[in-house]
């Protein structure tokens, strides 16, 4: 990493350049549970990475694992350029994180904790002063600065994590759900600063979420996460190709008998998934497949209530490699969040 | 990198630096982040003033009530106090109760005596604060960040100690005052006797709240923290000298005093503000309390160092 900083700035071709390669990282818990198995993937330098999964399914543990909070049972990992497992400390130097849940000392100001934490990078205080005042301004906590943290909003709160997360300079920063949790408002806002950010320090973003529209339209490239295996690594665009073609959705007025068997039989379709009344139809060719679909229920004899073509979303992906919705999983994490850093402290004890 | 900095550090040349440059600008020694913690600590504490009276109404009201309400010395001296038969002169009396005192506690009045314990009171409360400052930081995810930074390992229980000795020595400094005033003899304090109580004060403190951040370390269960707490203050605080002289023990209690390393800031503070005679020599005091704080603090360190490197 340092031959890349003294050579200056990043030329196109180095822009595929790893800044995370991570080989078969494995954690166990009680020695029983792989909580993480034989993860392997990498990052590049500048790239915004998505770590996707549902809860429980590694990611905490792997981003505790690369931040140096946990370590790793089996496997390597080289951070920036550092051996995880030999060289922890430099490591710790050229990343930043912004964790789930807020961090700072309550009883502290916004300034206060910004400078505490350039304090623990030990970066002098005629460098960590402006900084910290320049990035409260870039999330808009100048007027907040001086403010205790316990005064702090849900989203102020948010936006003093990632100015701390910042104060480094890191040249890989961790976004562990950055915006569980937020209204809808908050998090486009949120977003807005990580983008800036980003753009601003040049920095490559490695983040989980839950919010799958996020996920589409922020992250270059996405790992889909899931009982600790990585299920598929790719870009948005790669991740919809390989579930293949488009979704027919039908809904029928009987829900008790099973009409899959003439459905499945027409031209392009894949396969037929059906839930009670609903049946999920996967084609090579949505528009052509839809009204054959129409025709054969009406063949069958089944009288079709709703119908409807999607081209494949990130949603179906998600579904499709983990077997179960993302919606499930939002309403989850809304209601179970403090269950999860306890569940997260527990842990970290080990 | 640094696009934004209103001052950038520049080398020579007026070139930007680079991050790799600018690592060899920052104070990577092991202090500043040991400072930053301390600090962080005391901040909590001297910008709320509150907790700080809060703290001190407890000793207050042990020196006040328990005190001056538990006036041993009056025992002797009560108006129509004389043997039957006899006719002892007052003076006599007087002279008798006083030397009574003096053999039992090692100065004329208990109030004086009942004011060092405290000392060693307020001091000792202050080092069990540290293991529930640890506790919480676990809990608020605090401590997962101080994980992710270069922040050396051992800064963190050290920083919890270091805070604690300083909170308890400001206490105690503030309940000797307090004990002049309600009329603590003072007739034998000096500069080097405050200094020498300070420094017993200091290496139990230290011993202490090493030993309760070692407790603490593993744990994010606050009530655990509290239990423990209580488990231990009061006992620590009656099995020792410091209420009250350890030769009136009974025998099963003496070894216990004997060990208990807030007899011996308490024989130190009194030797040295009250010129009692101690249980032991001053050198031993020291010694003592020494190879406590040394003993513990690295252990807490070893501990610590196990638990915080993942």
């Amino acid at each position: 990493m340092s031959t890349q900083l003294l050579s200056g700035p990043v030329s196109a071709e180095q822009v595929r350049k790893e800044i995370l390669s991570i080989r078969s990282l494995t954690k166990t818990f009680d020695g029983t549970t792989n909580a993480v198995d034989q993860v392997t993937f990498d990052v590049f330098e500048g790239e915004i990475f998505g770590f996707l999964g549902p809860n429980g399914a590694g990611k905490s543990t792997t981003i505790n694992m690369l931040t140096t909070i946990l370590r790793p049972t089996a496997g390597d990992a080289v951070v920036c350029g550092h051996d995880l497992a030999r060289d922890a400390a430099a490591v710790r130097r050229t990343i930043g994180v912004v964790p789930q849940e807020s961090t700072a000392d309550e009883d502290l100001t916004g300034l206060e904790n910004v400078l505490l934490c350039a304090d623990f990078y030990g970066i002098p205080r005629k460098i960590s002063k402006p900084r910290a005042q320049e990035l409260l301004d870039l999330v808009e906590l100048s007027k907040e600065a001086n403010r205790k943290v316990s005064t702090y909003s849900g989203g102020m709160k948010r936006r003093l994590e990632l100015a701390t997360g910042l104060v480094n300079r890191p040249q890989l920063l961790f976004l562990d759900e950055p915006t569980l949790g937020l209204d809808v408002q908050t998090r486009a806002a949120v977003w807005e600063y990580i983008r800036r950010l980003k753009d601003e320090f040049r920095m490559t973003l490695f983040m989980t979420t839950h919010y799958l529209d996020e996920a589409d339209h922020l992250c270059d490239r996405i790992a889909l996460i899931d009982r600790g295996k990585i299920l598929k690594v790719g870009s948005p665009r790669e991740l919809k190709e390989s579930i293949g073609g488009d979704i027919v959705e039908v809904e029928v007025q009987d829900g008790s008998t099973d009409f899959s068997g003439p459905v499945s039989g027409i031209k392009h379709v894949l396969g037929v998934r059906r839930n009670g009344a609903e049946y999920r139809i996967k084609t090579e060719f949505g528009e052509e497949t839809a009204p054959a679909v129409m025709e054969a229920l009406r063949v069958a004899g089944a009288k079709v209530v709703r119908i409807s073509i999607t081209q494949p979303t990130l949603d179906q992906v998600y579904l499709e490699y983990t077997g179960r919705s993302i919606r499930e999983e939002h309403a989850e994490a809304n209601t179970k969040v403090p269950r999860r850093g306890r569940m997260f402290m527990g842990r970290m004890r080990r | 990198m640094a696009t934004n900095d209103p001052d950038p550090p520049k080398t020579n040349n007026g070139v930007k630096m680079s991050a790799f440059e600018q690592q060899a600008a920052l104070n990577l020694s092991p202090l500043h982040g040991l400072w930053a913690l301390t600090n962080r600590e005391l901040k909590r504490w001297y910008k709320a003033p509150i907790i700080l009276l809060l703290s001190l109404i407890q000793p207050v009201i042990w020196l006040g009530l328990f005190g001056k309400a538990m006036n041993f010395g009056a025992i002797f001296t009560g108006g129509s106090f004389n043997i039957p038969g006899l006719s002892i002169p007052k003076s006599a009396l007087d002279a008798l109760a006083s030397q009574m005192m003096q053999q039992s506690f090692g100065t004329s009045d208990y109030f004086s005596f009942l004011a060092v314990g405290m000392l060693s009171f307020i001091s000792l409360f202050m080092a069990m604060q540290s293991g529930m400052s640890m506790v919480w930081d676990r809990r608020l995810g605090f401590l997962n960040k101080e994980l992710s930074t270069p922040l050396a390992r051992g800064a963190i229980p050290l920083g919890k100690v270091l805070s604690s000795i300083l909170r308890g020595l400001v206490q105690a400094a503030i309940v000797l005052v307090i004990a002049v005033l309600l009329g603590l003899d003072a007739s034998k304090v000096s500069v080097a006797g405050v200094l020498g109580t300070f420094a017993g004060l200091f290496l139990m403190v230290m011993g202490f709240s090493s030993l309760f951040v070692m407790l603490a370390v593993r744990s994010s269960n606050q009530d655990t923290q509290m239990m423990i707490v209580n488990l231990l203050n009061l006992p620590l605080l009656f099995a020792s000298n410091a209420m009250f002289p350890a030769k009136f023990m009974p025998s099963w209690l003496q070894p216990i005093v004997q060990v208990n390393p807030v007899s011996y800031a308490t024989d130190i503070s009194r030797q040295l503000l009250l010129g009692s005679t101690g249980m032991a020599s001053l050198t031993f005091d020291f010694a003592y309390l020494g190879g406590f704080a040394v003993a513990l603090t690295v252990l807490g360190m070893v501990i610590s160092w196990r638990f915080l490197s993942r």
